[in-house]
């Protein structure tokens, strides 16, 4: 009970998440408003529509303001010619999509949840990420960008709680990004959009209301394949991206009362990913853990760890540790016994740094 | 236009009347019609039913036609999409009406106007043209395949028994409408201007091919020629033509999108995902499927159960129409028709065009151990296409054995030289390897790019020394 009295902790702490060092580009002070992750995201959608006329934004139940609400008013505001529902059917939406940014439009695709999106795949896969390439870039689909809710809300069970991330970072030709704030949904989800690169853009969807941050109300982007320092530290390094930081950022609390200085990243785009402040990082501290809720075997913590160890096997002092979901389905019951929890991360930190 | 559509409305249908359209009058459309008046428990219960259905202990009936009876009442489920009427009935909708969808055509076999036909005109200049496009893409498929037997390219996959879907089809779109092929379709790239030195470019793979020599052969794509780049994986373009005809419809352009797949193309679910997105987004796109009969070796029995593909369009509220796709004139008066309905309408049109591949399935295919040769050789001979549509152009004074001699010769000199010309093109630069995955060179592409010319340099007969560094 007190891995998941932890979760609860960190979530409901609201303005507790703000971990954004960067000051954005653009932002203004006087135009800072308070706002959770769902609203970031809505703002960034209203922004896209209103900027540029050949966007639009579609999926199941968006028209109404989705069952998330992240597209709460944008059919009133842009007409549902460019604000639409969708037929029931992934492979469709992704497809139409293609489609649609092929002939020079944004067109900015919701999956319902993540856990839905692999019948979407082949086009994912087989067609967007390589469009560009395959026509000898005569023809491109960059202006698509696939937003989908991922991972754990405490109650999803197998089809509403999954990270699917790594099936799409051994995609060449598509980007993978997540975000862990408002703030920073808000600037990255901008960034995709107007990115000339077909992109999966995933939503911790756990954040939705409990993550809460000043945002700036202007249209702003951050960068992507740039990793961020999101807490300095000298003894480890510790790397995850979206919802799990929160996690990560209570196990380094913990952790600094214990006499370790934890150094966390947000590593942000997964693919084509940032290994050099990665790599800086572990240069300095030696050590590095890695964490997030998708399965261990085969996830995306196994790719970072062996660039690591391939580029700082000789500063390294002990070996990589992974703090990941199991190797199951996604367990409804048994789901606090399956997350990568903060005592799990903070007893993996201590064993790494006494190694 | 309208009068001539008049007369042969009814192969296309609709679930829904139509709107807007005057030359679509009621008694055309009695067979879609499901208030008929005929109760159709006339109808003897046993004639329509199906052995397999006999053992059943409900009185249940199978229903030939869509017309099951309603209640005298006013009574109706107001149901979301409209009122759906009561019937005290247990009647089951047949899989399919009694008589299969019929075919459209023009010209029968031996290139003679079928009595009473109706279609769109062609001048001679495009009959002409069409014609020898036929021959050119002909020539080309024989000359490709020998030239892949020699083992001079990888692969080749001809359009042979096709030739009037590809051309006819291309020639009765416009310019700026949007093509998104499937593979056994490079005869509309033909017709647009695309020539038979850049074909020859592609299926070498050299610096020249459009593709950078990333793809297989005959995976043609020009941006100039409004034709995407061919991919593979079957059904795939369907949903993204739906994508690009929405497009062309908020952009308010004058155009539509065309998009092709082939028989076992509709069992993928995209073909099903493309059709309920075009119907329910109002695209204005015309979907060609060239059922030919054969999915590399399954036939189309092992394919579906339906009739054919023209009544699947029919359950997501598209129009559609049956045509022979070896009659030129009938694909090409069904295409130009098609698009304009799609452009004028906002809708999507599907055409069935009953064809026959009468080539292999590709380079890497013997049909022959699947299917007859009395079937190909039937096809090939009495059902061609190309002849048929000869004997047209020649009926009407337009084509002459001195023109057909010297277009043959004159292609094959071209494709000839083409292809000596090709062949000593250099193959694309390594560069191109790691360009365009994304629109810059990420940082892992810059140093994996690296890393291989220093490999490159160490083993340097490890790799093909045609390739520049």
């Amino acid at each position: 009970m007190s891995t998941k009295f932890g979760r609860l902790v960190s979530l409901v702490c609201k303005r507790g998440f703000s971990i954004s060092t960067s000051v954005q580009k653009g932002a203004s002070e006087q135009g800072v408003k308070s706002l959770n992750l769902c609203s970031a995201i809505n703002q960034a959608l209203q922004i896209a529509l209103d900027s540029d006329p050949r966007s639009y934004v579609f999926g199941e139940d968006v028209s109404f303001g989705g069952v998330f609400r992240c597209t709460a008013g944008l059919a009133d505001q842009f007409g549902k010619k460019r604000v639409f529902n969708t037929p029931l059917c992934e492979q469709g939406i992704v497809g139409f999509g293609i489609g649609l940014a092929a002939m020079g439009n944004r067109a900015i695709a919701e999956i319902q949840f993540a856990d839905y999106i692999f019948p979407a795949f082949d086009q994912i896969v087989n067609e967007a990420a390589k469009f560009r390439y395959r026509s000898g870039n005569q023809f491109n689909c960059g202006g698509l960008t696939i937003r989908t809710p991922y991972g754990a809300v405490g109650h999803g069970g197998h089809y509403h709680s999954q990270s699917p991330e790594a099936f799409f970072c051994h995609v060449p030709g598509i980007k993978v990004v997540i975000p862990r704030s408002p703030r920073q949904a808000k600037g990255l989800l901008l960034s995709c959009i107007r990115d000339p690169n077909p992109i999966v853009f995933f939503e911790p969807k756990w954040l939705y209301r409990l993550a809460v941050e000043e945002v700036p109300e202007d249209d702003y982007m951050l960068p992507l394949s740039e990793a961020e320092v999101i807490r300095e530290g000298s003894d480890i390094t510790l790397v995850g991206w979206g919802a799990q930081l929160s996690i990560m950022k209570e196990a380094c609390l913990d952790a600094e009362k214990e006499g370790i200085s934890c150094e966390l990243i947000d590593l942000k785009t997964l693919i084509p990913w940032d290994k050099e402040t990665v790599e800086a990082s572990v240069n300095k501290t030696g050590r590095l853990l890695v964490s997030h809720e998708a399965p261990i075997t085969g996830g995306f913590g196994a790719e970072v760890s062996a660039s690591i160890v391939e580029r700082c096997f000789s500063r390294l002092e002990a070996p990589v540790a992974r703090v990941c979901g199991l190797d199951t389905p996604f367990p409804l019951v048994f789901e606090p016994f399956y997350m990568p929890t903060k005592n799990k991360i903070l007893d993996a930190i201590k064993s790494t740094v006494k190694y | 236009m309208a009068s001539w559509l008049l007369a042969r409305s009814r192969v296309f249908f609709s679930t829904h009347q139509p709107k807007n359209l005057p030359f679509l009058s009621p008694p055309f459309l009695n067979h879609t019609s499901s208030s008929s008046s005929v109760p159709s428990r006339k109808i003897s219960p046993t004639l329509f039913c199906f052995s397999r259905h006999e053992s059943t202990k409900a009185d249940a009936q199978l229903e030939l036609e869509h017309d099951v009876a309603e209640d005298d009442t006013n009574q109706a489920i107001d149901f979301p999409g409209g009122k759906v009427g009561f019937t005290s009935e247990m009647r089951f909708i047949s899989e399919s009406a009694q008589k299969r969808v019929p075919c459209y055509r023009v010209l029968d076999d031996n290139g003679e106007l079928v009595k009473y036909s109706n279609y769109v005109q062609v001048s001679k200049e495009m009959g002409v043209k069409m014609y020898s496009d036929m021959v050119t893409l002909q020539t080309m498929d024989s000359i490709f395949y020998e030239v892949q037997r020699q083992g001079r390219i990888s692969f080749y996959l001809t359009q042979m028994g096709e030739e009037a879907v590809n051309i006819a089809s291309a020639a009765a779109l416009a310019p700026d409408d949007i093509v998104l092929p499937q593979y056994r379709e490079p005869g509309v790239l033909l017709w647009r201007g695309f020539t038979l030195q850049q074909f020859v470019h592609q299926c070498f793979g050299n610096t020249h091919d459009f593709g950078k020599g990333r793809q297989m052969p005959i995976h043609y794509g020009s941006n100039k020629h409004n034709y995407f780049t061919v991919s593979s994986p079957i059904a795939t373009q369907l949903p993204q033509a739906v994508g690009a005809a929405y497009s062309l419809k908020m952009d308010g352009k004058s155009a539509c999108a065309v998009t092709f797949c082939g028989d076992g193309g509709t069992s993928e679910g995209d073909f099903h995902a493309a059709m309920n997105f075009a119907a329910v987004m109002e695209a204005p796109v015309v979907f060609i499927c060239r059922n030919n009969g054969w999915a590399i070796s399954t036939p189309v029995e092992e394919q579906f159960r339906s009739d054919g593909i023209v009544v699947k369009g029919k359950a997501y509220g598209i129009w559609g129409i049956r045509v022979d796709g070896n009659d030129a004139l009938a694909v090409y008066s069904a295409v130009h028709t098609a698009r304009e309905i799609a452009i004028r309408e906002k809708r999507p049109v599907l055409i069935e065009a009953l064809t026959y591949r009468v080539g292999h399935h590709s380079t890497s295919d013997d049909s022959t151990k699947y299917r007859a040769i009395d079937e190909i050789e039937y096809w090939k001979m009495t059902r061609n296409p190309v002849s048929r549509f000869k004997r047209w152009v020649e009926r009407n004074g337009w084509w002459s054995d001195k023109d057909e001699l010297e277009l043959r010769s004159s292609i094959r000199k071209q494709l000839m030289h083409a292809i000596q010309v090709a062949e000593k093109a250099q193959k694309p630069p390594l560069e191109d390897l790691f360009s365009d995955v994304y629109d810059i060179l990420p940082s892992n592409l810059q140093e994996q790019e690296k890393l291989l010319r220093k490999t490159i340099e160490k083993h340097p007969k490890d790799y093909p020394s045609d390739v520049p560094l």
